[in-house]
Parts: structure tokens; sequence; C-alpha cells
């Protein structure tokens, strides 16, 4: 998978070089959101015809595609299953986290 | 050209004069007619301008903090309980520094359901990092909306104009409607501090963590520390092209008074008349109304009542448990100066109830029979 790349927090020395709007005062790559995951997408590959709509329709953009096939980032993937709910062959399977 | 228009009319002719770029409103009970005209004159073309129809004040003006954040600029109108459900929205609106400007018609707040003048709504708003100008005239309304506009965009902090319900709102007087060319030669286009732009793309008022929020609300702070002054040289500005001046703060033969009415909305201008009057019996009275309650302009006032020996203060308004809002203000505003004249703070007017000629008379001679208040809150006009 690409990777997404690695940010840190921007911490501002002065308040003179923060913008008055909050706006863009970091990447959130930092902070990596699928710890916060109670069910995650497995995706079947099988059953795949490779349509591109668990991509367009993840609000996280924790789907990438990968040899022209849809892979997970859990890096990020909050588990909510848009994915799963819009796949047009329900190839994608939401399992309960056990850790 | 001089026009008889009513008060919510002569917000509408400001937003359209100030060649306001979207409107969002929320169509239903406590809204006025602010918006309905300016609805008639984007369906006819006289204003270029998208209305938006939204379901909710809230959405009213989340609407127009997206269209600021896009590049336009951006009206609403509202009142009481429309204002209370906008709340959350008003936050954001200050602290995304979205120079919104907002009509804001004084209804008191429900229950009892009431459309009457009270000034509780706007007040509870005071906040939330809003400018907030209380009118007196009709003029003074179509003035204010063009100024607020002006400061607001320049320090990207946004502003309510308000207006008494019904005194104003729904009074007819003479207004002298600016002409376009003059108006955009005041008000040049809106130039966003930053906007969506699709070639540089940026994420506007997200997760700000304790690393750099504290300096966000700093700079907040210091903008509206400017806004005094910016309000002075923008009245000023609009004082030499269209020979009215409206500042911060209105005073009436305060340099002698003895006793110093303070005063805001159409209740300074009713006090104004009762100054005159009582001035004509010999009686060293003065009129200070507040124009500007937020950011208060604490130098101005404090000069002003400097020779004041009593100061009575009138709110249309009251903050439960405490004292009326203005009175606070003045207070804080005096603290430690003024050789500790006493504040007499009175409440009046609430809910639409009349303040009259007679009830400043009332309060006038009530100072002048007490060296201080005999109590935090003095009612006028309580049936008890």
């Amino acid at each position: 998978m690409p990777k997404k790349k690695e940010a840190a927090k921007i911490v501002f020395e002065s308040e003179k070089d923060v913008p008055i709007m909050p706006m863009s005062l970091g990447s959130m790559l930092f902070n990596k959101t699928g710890s916060w995951r109670n069910i995650r997408p497995e995706i079947r590959t099988a059953d795949c015809i490779q349509c591109g709509i668990c991509w367009k329709f993840c609000p996280d953009m924790s789907i990438e595609v990968e040899n022209e096939f849809p892979v997970v980032d859990y890096d990020f993937c909050k588990g909510c299953g848009i994915c799963a709910e819009e796949c047009p062959t329900k190839c994608i399977d939401m399992v309960e986290e056990r850790k | 050209m001089k026009k008889v228009i009513m008060g919510n009319h002569a917000l509408s002719f400001g937003a359209m004069l100030g060649r306001t770029q979207v409107i969002a409103a929320y169509p239903i009970t406590p809204q006025t007619q602010v918006v309905e005209l300016l609805s008639e004159m984007c369906a006819d073309g006289s204003l270029k301008a998208k209305f938006i129809k939204v379901e909710s004040e809230h959405s009213a003006m989340a609407a127009c903090i997206g269209a600021s954040v896009a590049g336009a600029r951006t009206f609403t109108a509202t009142s009481a309980q429309g204002l209370a459900l906008m709340h959350e929205m008003i936050h954001w609106a200050s602290g995304g520094r979205h120079p919104v400007v907002l009509g804001n018609i004084n209804r008191a707040m429900a229950p009892g359901w009431s459309i009457w003048a009270d000034q509780n709504d706007s007040l509870s708003e005071r906040d939330t990092g809003w400018m907030q100008f209380y009118c007196s005239s009709n003029q003074e309304v179509l003035d204010t909306t063009l100024q607020a506009f002006k400061v607001s965009e320049a320090l990207y902090i946004p502003s309510m104009v308000i207006l008494d319900a019904f005194a104003l709102s729904h009074t007819y007087e003479v207004v002298d409607v600016p002409d376009q060319d003059k108006v955009d030669e005041f008000l040049p286009p809106f130039k966003p501090y930053a906007r969506i732009d699709p070639a540089t793309p940026r994420a506007f008022n997200g997760l700000t963590g304790p690393e750099n929020y504290m300096e966000l609300r700093y700079k907040l702070q210091k903008d509206m520390e400017r806004v005094p002054d910016l309000v002075e040289s923008t009245g000023r500005e609009y004082e030499k092209m269209f020979g009215r001046y409206l500042g911060a703060v209105d005073p009436y033969r305060c340099e002698d008074a003895e006793t110093i009415l303070v005063t805001s909305g159409t209740a300074g201008y009713t006090a104004h008349v009762a100054v005159e009057e009582m001035r004509k019996e010999g009686r060293p009275v003065g009129n200070l109304r507040i124009r500007m309650f937020r950011p208060f302009p604490f130098a101005l006032v404090r000069d002003i009542l400097a020779p004041a020996k009593k100061i009575a203060v009138v709110d249309r308004n009251i903050s439960y448990g405490h004292h009326g809002m203005f009175a606070q203000e003045v207070k804080s505003a005096i603290y430690g100066r003024n050789g500790g004249a006493p504040v007499f703070g009175f409440i009046a007017g609430l809910g639409g109830r009349d303040i009259t000629p007679v009830s400043f008379r009332e309060m006038v001679e009530y100072t002048a029979a007490h060296d201080r208040p005999e109590e935090d809150i003095l009612w006028i006009g309580v049936k008890r």
C-alpha cells in the first residue's frame, strides 16, 4: 500500500505565527484514529468487482486501491461500515475487533 | 433619496446597498420583514444575491458561515428564540472569524411567548465574540448596517445590528437612503482572509489542541480591542461621505450633568427627550446612550461619566440573580475611578412594556432623593 506521508503536530512558537482563523493548523495524519474501531471491514477480494464504490464512499480516505483492488488502511479506519453498506456485491464483512 | 420605511426595511436596504452576496434565513416567527423584503429584492433582480431559505436559524447561520468562507459577503436576520437557536453557530462564526452581519430585532425571550421589545435575546450572546450595536432610529439602523460590514470585514469579527421590536422594527420613519455609487465607494467588495479554494486546499475550523487553541482566542480578543478606534474612524469616514456620524456612544448634555442616565436602543431616544424637558426645569441631567455593547467602550464611558455625581443605568434586560447587564458593565467601567459615584441600576420595559419620559423622570427623582440605591435593582413600572 502507498504509505501516507508521516506527519507531526504543528506547534506554533508564537501567537504571531498563528493564523487568526483556525485553518490548517496541522495535518491530522498524526492522529491515528484506527484505535477507535469496534468493528473492522474485511474485504473478500474473490467477490470484489473493482467498482471503487467503497473507495469513493469512505469518509476518512481509509481505503486505498492497490493492484486494482481496495485495501483498508487500519491505521485510520474507524469502522463506520459505510463501505460494507454500499458494496454492491456485499463482499465487505464487518468483523468484531477482538483484542 | 429619502424614503419612509420601517426599521426592518432599514436593515434590508442596508444589506442591499452593501451588496450582500448571500442571505440565509428562516422565514417564520420570530422572523420579521427584514428578510421578506430581501427575498423580494433577490426575486426581482434588484439585489444580485443568493437567497437561501433554510430549515432553522441554526442552519441559517451555518449557511452564512459556509458562504463567508467561500468569499461572499453574508447577511441574516433573526430575533429572540431564533437567535437562541443560532447560539452554537454564533460561536462558530466568531471563532472561525467569519465576518457575517446579523440584524437582530430585540424581542423578549419565551415563555411566555412574546414578540415585544426586550434585550435579553442579544445580551445572552454577549460572550460569543460578536460586536453588538444597538440602534435608536431607522436611519441609524441603515447607517450602522453599512458600517458594520466595513468594520467586521476589516477585523474578521462578525457584527449584530440590533433594534427594538415594534418601537423601531415596525415603526415608519423618514430615512435618507444613500446612493449605491457612494456606498460602493465607502464599502469595497469583501476580501476574505482565506477562502475555500481547490487550488490551495485547507481545512477550516478543525480540531485544535491545547497547543494552539489559546493563541486563537488571544488574537480574537486583541482584534476586539482594536474595534473602538476602528468604529470611530469608520464613523468619521461615513460622516464625511454621508453627513451623519455614529460612534460607539451618543452622549447628550453630559459635560455638566450631575446625574447621567445611561441608556440604549429606543429608550435612549426617549431619554434624550426626557433630558431636554428636565433641563428646561433646571435639573442638571444628561443622557449617555451606549450604541456599542461589545466590545464595551470602557474608555469613552469612563470619560463621559467622570463629571457625574450619580449614574442611573436603564436596562431593558436582566441577568437573573445579578443586575441589568448595562449596569454591570458601567460598574465595571468605573470601578476604582470616578470618585466612586453610585450606580443606580433601573430595570424597565421588559417584554415591551413602555419606557416613557415619565419613567426617566421617576428615575431621576429617585436618584435625587437617595445618596445610594436602596436595592441593587430598582424596578420601574412593575405593578406591585
